[in-house]
């Protein structure tokens, strides 16, 4: 009896409660980064193993808009707006003509623009992280620490930008024609929906959606160029999770996974606190390949 | 075939179009055309290449030979959204409404488009609610929660959304009731009353013979026998021949 | 093959198989080691072939079996005194085909995308394991240790000189392509051609499709094993970096460019590619990736079947 209690009273609360925070912090922002992505891949059938490099560059247009301009909110605009146009950019050109093509081709047509931003990105501005200022400082007491305001914030506005992003897919024309595509791709043609262009807006919405994540998140980390490829594998871990094109399942899953990864960091290093998605990835292939949050077919 | 004597003020014309799907050759040469404000019946059976004449000219099977006209214009190779905006609209043959959409969702991938007016959008609306008034009933609810004959019925809604000057109807009566048989018979007329071009594709023959002002009948993915409707009967040779009913 | 084909083929295999063992001897060091990494990522590249080329299975997971075959070996000449050649090789085959079994087991039962991804994120798992295990990885360092003796157990044993490991090395390789290249055109090959044609239907007709998956992922990542433990003989250092699935990456990139389900063309396509680092190297420094980026974006849009497809179809002309 005693031993248990022991046990309670050995249970860090305090850590708990603030990693949960923490988890929440993160796992929006992830849920921002997996929603593009699993959008594009529900209504494309593209992987856009791009994806993590416009987090990136989305971070750097951030710092160099707030340097010029000394206004996040400014920069979380342009940075948003630019990549995003960027990303249909990158479709038109190079996506378009893959069009019917083995699906496969698309993963090695993304991986290959991966690389090109990447080097692009360490040629512009460096191999030295950059920083973005947050826009609001100082934090309140949570327990043993001073929590940062910002962090708080950040959440805040990812869930905005989620639930504005749903309000326009359930409500908006474009909307209505981009869940009408993920559907049916053909009777969406037949009724008129521009596809092709339905397909080209949807890579901007999730470019700009990541490129918002990495301007919010600049300020929790440096900004550097290989900063894409964790959050990239993440975001994959979170889709798989969720399930492929399930907008909903993938935010669940992002917090969810983020949540776990952070009340590991308690006990093991934040390096080692990654297997802790890994693991929950592979469980899921083990026992339901078409995501954990995915409700089963009727 | 014989040689179809195309009128100049044909809506709709397909010239000669060879079909394949893969290495499949499905289309032989069809040749068939829809004057503006008519009902032509396509009959045939199961796999002669119907539905695959539809597909044709909503420019979602390209054709390797052969052209298809719109009101005299080139239309081929051109894709289906471009197509539905030039006034085609197809219900196809399993309806594919929306199924993750609402009632009202699936009205409004037709009916928001460039330049109508939110008054001809409500015009529209009550036109369609008045043919169909249980889809008014569901508006609300998801595509796939209706019945056969309800989703049918959004198909066809869902086509007239476009204002269409031809509609291009995939057997709209499989699997349906004897009522709503007769109701699919009584949209139709209300079409054609409307000034809607029809390109009825059924297996019905006698529905088909009763809405339809001329018939062609398919066998092996090409035409085989065209005349007017009002010359057959429903035990007529013909019928028997091609359709082996 | 037509017979007049057959004999042009294996005169020409056997022209190019003498160049390349008369390198050693002609050209400067430089280039005799630009060559001999040719062919090693030649081989890791053939590796990938079979999933990618012959069973239609994009894996991005070759860089664990790479790295594992360069670690495996790297334990065998660490922790055995004297260093020898063939344990080497052993244990590094060993340690790819343990963990290409471990891989197959969870991806193989997936589609192309999932499996593409999940075999990503395979290679990223043992990557942050070995660059975090640092009492037995050496960690970020890596381990560094002495190249064994090129040995006939028991009869002979001299220390390898530069001639004799591009020959060794062409041997490895040389052997390698015979062997795959009589299983792609084995029975067994030809099941794989059909998986990757149409799964459906080869499922369909009977075949036990997994299995067949399962030992072409074992086939594949031991060869590219063995290609990590030639690494590590040349180079006599194993290090995290080629655990990181950027090299699977670049594996990928040599199969599109030289030609994928040729065999041949992933030679072609790594000696492409690290022609084309060199002449970018000069302009762009470091960032030779950005326009050998390009090219490899363009080569997939336009030219899907590589340039050894692309010189055949020109052949045909």
């Amino acid at each position: 009896m005693a031993a248990i209690l022991e046990i309670f009273a050995a249970i860090p609360y305090d850590q708990i409660l603030v990693q949960t925070v923490n988890g929440i912090v993160t796992g929006m922002i992830l849920a921002l980064v997996a929603s593009g992505l699993t959008l594009i891949f529900g209504i494309m059938d593209v992987v856009n193993f791009a994806h993590g490099e416009l987090f990136m560059l989305g971070a750097y247009m951030g710092v160099v808009v707030l340097a010029t301009t000394g206004s996040f909110w400014l920069a979380l605009l342009f940075a948003t707006l630019v990549i995003a146009l960027l990303g249909a950019a990158l479709q038109i050109v190079t996506l378009r003509p893959l069009l019917g093509r083995d699906p496969l081709t698309t993963i090695l047509a993304t991986f290959g623009i991966s690389l090109v931003l990447q080097n692009y990105a360490l040629w512009q501005f460096g191999p030295v992280a950059r920083k973005i200022q947050e826009p609001l400082t100082g934090g309140f007491q949570l327990f043993y620490l001073e929590y940062p305001w910002y962090r708080l914030m950040i959440a805040g506005l990812s869930a905005v930008i989620i639930g504005a992003f749903w309000l326009f897919l359930k409500y908006g024309t474009w909307g209505i024609w981009i869940r009408a595509t993920t559907q049916d791709r053909v009777m969406a043609q037949a009724m008129g929906i521009p596809v092709p262009r339905v397909h080209t807006a949807v890579f901007a919405i999730g470019a700009g959606m990541a490129a918002a994540s990495g301007v919010l998140f600049g300020p929790l980390v440096g900004v550097n160029h290989a900063m894409g490829l964790d959050w990239v594998l993440k975001a994959f871990i979170v889709v798989v999770v969720g399930g492929m094109g399930n907008l909903g399942g993938s935010i669940a899953a992002a917090i969810f996974i983020s949540l776990l990864e952070a009340y590991a960091s308690i006990w093991v290093s934040p390096a080692q606190a990654v297997i802790v998605s890994f693991a929950v990835l592979i469980l899921t292939l083990l026992i339901r390949p078409t995501g954990l949050f995915v409700p089963t077919p009727k | 075939m014989s040689a179809v004597h195309t009128p100049i003020e044909a809506l709709v014309t397909v010239d000669n179009i060879h079909t394949y799907y893969g290495k499949s050759h499905i289309l032989h040469g069809v040749s068939l055309y829809v004057g503006a404000g008519e009902v032509v019946g396509l009959l045939g059976r199961n796999g002669v290449g119907k539905s695959t004449t539809l597909k044709t000219v909503m420019g979602l099977a390209r054709p390797s030979q052969g052209q298809v006209l719109l009101a005299g214009r080139s239309i081929t190779g051109l894709p289906a959204h471009t197509l539905a905006r030039l006034g085609i609209a197809y219900v196809p043959e399993d309806r594919r409404i929306f199924r993750f959409l609402t009632v009202m969702e699936n009205l409004r991938t037709g009916l928001d488009r460039h330049g109508v007016t939110a008054a001809r959008k409500r015009e529209l609306l009550d036109k369609v609610f008045t043919y169909f008034p249980v889809l008014a009933e569901r508006r609300g609810q998801p595509g796939g929660t209706l019945s056969g004959g309800e989703q049918q019925m959004l198909a066809i809604a869902r086509a007239m959304m476009l204002e269409p000057r031809i509609i291009l109807l995939d057997e709209p009566t499989e699997g349906l009731m004897p009522r709503m048989v007769s109701q699919i018979g009584q949209i139709i007329g209300a079409l054609h009353r409307d000034g809607v071009a029809i390109l009825l594709v059924e297996q019905n023959v006698p529905l088909t013979l009763e809405a339809s002002e001329r018939i062609y009948i398919m066998e092996k993915g090409m035409v085989r026998h065209h005349c007017a409707a009002s010359d057959l009967k429903v035990n007529d040779a013909v019928i028997h021949q091609y359709l082996g009913v | 093959m037509k017979k007049r084909s057959r004999r042009a083929y294996w005169i020409g295999f056997g022209i190019i198989l003498a160049l390349l063992a008369m390198a050693p001897l002609v050209l400067p060091e430089f280039w005799r080691r630009f060559l001999t990494e040719i062919l090693i990522w030649g081989l890791l590249a053939m590796s990938s072939d079979i999933l990618i080329g012959y069973t239609g299975m994009i894996s991005f997971g070759h860089s664990a079996f790479f790295g594992l075959g360069m670690y495996g070996a790297a334990a065998a000449l660490l922790t055995v005194n004297p260093p020898n050649l063939w344990l080497a090789i052993g244990y590094g085959l060993i340690g790819a085909a343990g963990v290409a079994l471990f891989v197959a087991y969870f991806s193989t039962r997936l589609r192309d995308i999932y499996f593409a991804i999940t075999t990503l994120i395979f290679s990223q798992i043992f990557y942050v394991i070995i660059f975090t295990w640092t009492e037995v990885t050496g960690g970020e360092n890596g381990l560094t240790f002495r190249r064994p003796p090129l040995s006939i157990p028991w009869i002979y044993s001299t220390p390898f000189t530069n001639e004799t490991l591009h020959w060794f090395v062409l041997a490895v390789v040389t052997a390698s392509y015979l062997i795959l290249r009589r299983i792609t055109q084995s029975p067994f090959g030809m099941v794989l051609q059909s998986i990757r044609e149409n799964e459906g239907r080869t499922r369909a007709i009977g075949y036990p499709v997994e299995r067949y998956k399962i030992v072409a992922v074992m086939l594949s990542g031991v060869f590219a094993g063995l290609a990590g433990v030639l690494y590590a003989i040349q180079n006599r250092f194993a290090a995290p970096d080629f655990v990181y699935f950027l090299v699977s990456g670049e594996t990928v990139i040599f199969n599109v460019m030289g030609g994928i389900g040729t065999l041949v063309g992933p030679f072609v396509g790594a000696g492409f590619f690290l022609l084309l680092r060199e002449a970018f190297s000069r302009f762009f420094t470091e960032y030779y990736l950005i326009p050998v980026g390009i090219v490899f974006i363009a080569m997939v849009i336009f030219m899907p079947q590589g340039l050894v497809g692309f010189g055949r179809s020109w052949l045909n002309r």
